[in-house]
């Protein structure tokens, strides 16, 4: 789902597929993450370390573009939620699949993350993404103040906004389809966590279960206890075999199918944010547009301007929404396909 | 004489010796293929691997000649060996002497076969079960005359898929060596078992007369169950494909058609147990008959026998616990998993416990045993039910038992005893604590059975939703395969319950029982101290008469000495009586146990692998 950035003036130096998360280091409490990335020019890569909080920078970077048209319209990648070392209960439901095995799942997420900015038409073109993958200094951790991504305010006008309906046919089934699909999605992640969980659970008292028949071995000359002994240390082995293949069935889900579900569930929820932003876009237009029609010729003018304001906005934003969402659709199925199968042959 | 129904496989590890041996047997299994004796093809597993043991060639070599001597020929129609190639060698081997001595007068002769035929044991049961291969065809087991009467058990070819034990039980007076083939169809057998068949001895005890007289009992316990196809499966056992010519000592178990009867009395409603048997002993009246049962009845035989014999150093074998839960649920008509587990667990714990009791060699003689199997309607045993009078009066002598049993302080002279007691305490303890995970994993597969079917039913939905064919298409096939995977689960789940979780816990109560025989024995001893201090004191008195000169309270006196002298005598005999079959018991039971344990473990890894390749089966064909 990484497309080679087309555009020629791309700001960006890497290429954009060569983006990896090789490691992780754990220092305390904090995560440290190392990438590695390609030049693309000459060869030569870039080997950074970055923390989450250096993700975050780069994300309310991307968000803070507000002078980039239709900036609104772009489905921005989905960054998983924080990682913790001793995780809560609460942090590891919202972390889900990215909480199992060790730190490959999350690696591999934060990996796609930067790899589907890097390859953005237009987020790629953001500094800061550059200087997040190049420089060797951490970037600056300041809060960036405007962000256009206000989610009080959001979850308030959420609702009533929400089921406005569209103009344009295309969206509207978009919208709709976006909305089922969202819900289908988690589901599924969520089940197959359970599926996994309990594959985990089935390995461990297997374990159990061996070492417990280890003990039951009872010494002796007795070619009864003998038999017995030999039949009990066989069994246990077997079921030590049983156990490590169930724990490795679990990884191998989690790595695959679990990835990509959480992935897709994930990348879901951002359009369906895009597809809300650019449903406020409509609001704003269509009040704009009643109060010229209300106004008093005084106002008239201004409000024509402001109509006119929302208007191109409105408009920028669904051209580049279009856009999204015709990609998305090349762009995530296939890695969801190719996770699926082979998720599936453990 | 309790051994004789012992079931020591014989130890054959290759065909010929299989041959000797067979040649009376009975055993109407199906087996016939003989294949070689465990030893050589098992390999294939690694589990059985280390199963076959040259010990076992030995035994075989000392075994086979026995019978081959001895055989009369026409005793035993058993000897057909039906369809084995390598029976007609030997086709007419009469079994070595094989009588089976009833009485318990020949205690100590078969101590000594009984000795040897423990190491002959073990090694046989664990032929392996290759999936595939049908494995020994072992089918006359009881071609060694056993005197202790051997219990064959033919291994059960794969192919059939059956798990039948045969099982002979030779008892009644003039047995000889026809070794009668039991053929126990585990109910719940659906993958092929490993019979082992038992290594008679000739012990030059018995003659082989030519009587035919095959203790054979089979008994099948088939629940029937309004749920048919259920019951079906259960009780379709191997027969159905055994071929089982049988000869006519030999007695198949053939498949009774399941019925589960539900007798329907408000809430006086019960479970009838429908008990099929199939014997040739002729003590029975007829081949074959059926009684229904109810769960009271069988725990008022228990409650016989273990009056009768227990005392008397035997382990009878114990029944399943009452459960009112579980019986509640099913009264109340409650239609869900639960329930019907609780219902095919009872059963098979019932089956189980008759085919102990029956394969007990003295337990067996008992007329309460056979009044059980045969007559049609038994009273009422109301001395099982939890809140009677009878049920207070045993409550309060379990009390009293555990309170004597803290007190008397036995001075052990035996150290064997001693050092079995420990084996049987610590042996407890694992069992428990396997069974306690066993159950865990059950419940954990079951969840896993669960989740799989929710997680199919989610991926179904999601691709509907997709509008992307090619995913859409994956996603539904994903949907279908983790369905057939959680059925695959599933089944697994009942195979751990019902082949590993319910042995354990048969174990667990076996032990208990053993335990119990060890108290007896303690109990006597304590009868016969107690008659030695009594003697004693008795003594004294007679001492003290004579000094202070009563000639009247003497005469009295001495008759008293004379009539403790006598009982001190019986007890003590008594007590070493006891002693001797407590550890005859004992010794049985372990052998019993391990041939148990490795049939079962046998089994449940075949299911394990089919169910394996099942998974990975479907995994392939998604992709």
């Amino acid at each position: 789902m990484m497309e080679e950035v087309k555009e020629t003036a791309s700001v960006l130096s890497v290429h954009d597929d060569s983006i990896k998360v090789t490691e992780v280091l754990k220092d305390g409490d904090t995560l440290t993450f190392i990438i590695v990335s390609q030049k693309l020019s000459g060869t030569g890569e870039y080997h950074v370390d970055r923390t989450y909080e250096d993700f975050e920078w780069l994300q309310q970077h991307l968000f803070s573009q507000g002078d980039v048209p239709g900036i609104q319209g772009v489905i921005f990648p989905p960054l998983p939620a924080k990682p913790q070392v001793n995780a809560s209960p609460r942090s590891i439901k919202q972390l889900g699949f990215l909480a199992l095995g060790e730190c490959q799942p999350y690696c591999k997420a934060l990996e796609t993350f930067l790899q589907q900015v890097a390859a953005h038409s237009i987020l790629s073109k953001n500094k800061a993404v550059e200087v997040f993958l190049t420089s060797s200094d951490p970037p600056g951790r300041q809060k960036v103040k405007k962000n256009i991504f206000n989610r009080l305010s959001q979850a308030v006008e959420e609702m009533r906004k929400e089921g406005h309906k569209d103009v344009d046919e295309f969206f509207q089934n978009e919208r709709d389809h976006n909305l089922v699909l969202t819900g289908c999605t988690k589901t599924a992640a969520e089940k197959f966590l359970d599926v996994v969980a309990t594959e985990q659970k089935i390995a461990v008292a297997c374990g159990h279960f061996s070492t417990a028949l280890h003990l039951c071995v009872e010494p002796g000359e007795d070619p009864d206890k003998q038999a017995f002994s030999r039949v009990c240390v066989k069994l246990s082995e077997v079921f030590e075999s049983i156990k490590k293949n169930m724990t490795s069935v679990a990884e191998n889900n989690v790595n695959t199918l679990g990835l990509g579900l959480d992935l897709e569930s994930r990348y879901q929820e951002a359009e369906r944010e895009m597809l809300f932003r650019r449903t406020c876009k409509l609001v704003e237009l269509e009040n704009a547009q009643r109060n010229v029609e209300k106004a008093k010729p005084v106002k008239k003018a201004a409000m024509e301007e402001v109509k006119k304001a929302a208007e191109t906005e409105f408009e920028h934003t669904s051209g580049v929404a279009k856009q999204e969402v015709k990609s998305t659709i090349n762009n995530c199925i296939p890695h969801f396909h190719v996770s699926f199968h082979s998720g599936l042959v453990c | 004489m309790a051994t004789s129904s012992e079931r020591s496989p014989p130890p054959f590890p290759d065909s010929e010796d299989q041959d000797v041996l067979d040649a009376e047997e009975v055993r109407g299994r199906d087996s016939d293929e003989d294949e070689d004796l465990f030893g050589t093809t098992i390999d294939r597993s690694e589990v059985t691997a280390g199963v076959i043991d040259p010990l076992s060639q030995q035994e075989a070599k000392q075994t086979s000649t026995a019978p081959v001597i001895d055989l009369s020929g026409d005793s035993q129609p058993v000897t057909s060996k039906i369809a084995d190639p390598l029976v007609d060698l030997f086709s007419d081997a009469p079994p070595a002497a094989e009588a089976k001595k009833p009485s318990s007068a020949n205690v100590d002769l078969f101590d000594d076969e009984e000795g040897s035929d423990i190491f002959a044991e073990p090694l046989q049961t664990k032929p392996a079960k290759q999936p595939q291969k049908s494995l020994f065809g072992e089918p006359d087991e009881d071609v060694f005359g056993e005197p202790l009467g051997a219990i064959s058990k033919k291994p059960v070819p794969k192919e059939l898929k059956e798990k039948s034990v045969t099982t002979k039980v030779t008892a009644g007076g003039p047995l000889q060596d026809s070794k009668p083939a039991d053929i126990f169809s585990q109910a719940a057998a659906s993958t092929p078992s490993v019979t082992s068949t038992v290594n008679p001895k000739t012990n030059g005890v018995h003659s082989e007369e030519d009587g035919d007289i095959f203790a054979e009992a089979t008994v099948e316990l088939s629940l029937d169950s309004p749920r048919n196809e259920r019951k079906k499966e259960a009780t379709a056992k191997p027969s159905a494909p055994a071929p089982t010519s049988l000869p006519a000592a030999a007695s198949l178990a053939k498949p009774q058609p399941p019925a589960l009867e539900e007798v329907r009395d408000g809430m006086n409603a019960y479970m009838a147990y429908k008990v099929s048997t199939q014997t040739t002993l002729p003590m029975f009246r007829n081949k074959t008959f059926t009684v229904r049962r109810r769960f009271s009845d069988f725990l008022g035989l228990y409650e016989k026998l273990s009056e009768k014999h227990g005392p008397n150093g035997f382990i009878v074998p114990p029944p399943p616990e009452k459960s009112l839960l579980g019986m509640t649920k099913v009264k109340v008509g409650k239609e869900d998993s639960s329930s019907t587990d609780f219902v095919e667990r009872r059963r098979g714990a019932l089956e189980r416990y008759l085919q102990r009791v029956v394969n007990h060699p003295s337990l067996l003689q008992d007329p309460d045993v056979r009044e059980f199997l045969e007559r049609e309607e038994l009273p009422r045993a109301v001395s099982t039910q939890a809140l009677s009078g009878a049920g207070f009066l045993k409550m309060i002598n379990k009390a009293t038992d555990a309170v004597s049993k803290m007190t008397i302080k036995m001075n052990e002279s035996d150290v064997w005893f001693e050092e079995k007691l420990q084996e049987v305490e610590s042996a407890d303890q694992q069992f428990r604590k396997l069974h306690a995970l066993v159950e865990s994993l059950v419940v954990h597969r079951k969840e896993l059975s669960l989740n799989t079917a929710s997680f199919a039913k989610s991926a179904a939905m999601l691709g509907s939703a997709e509008d992307n064919t090619a995913l859409s298409r994956a996603l539904s096939q994903l949907a279908e395969v983790e369905d057939k995977m959680e059925q695959l689960h599933q089944e697994q789940a009942a195979s751990d319950t019902f082949t590993f979780a319910e042995m354990i816990a048969d174990y667990i109560r076996l032990l208990g029982a053993v335990r119990g025989s060890f108290d007896h024995r303690m109990k006597a001893w304590q009868r016969w101290q107690d008659a030695q201090s009594m003697l004693q004191k008795k003594r004294e008195t007679e001492a003290k008469l004579l000094w202070a000169n009563k000639p009247d309270k003497l005469q009295l006196a001495k008759e008293e000495i004379a009539e403790w002298e006598a009982k001190v005598t019986q007890y003590e005999r008594d007590f070493e009586r006891v002693s001797a079959t407590v550890r005859k018991e004992v010794i049985r039971f372990e052998r019993e146990k391990t041939k148990n344990c490795k049939r079962q473990v046998i089994t449940y890894l075949e299911c394990l692998l089919q169910s394996q390749q099942q998974v990975s089966e479907s995994a392939f064909s998604y992709s």
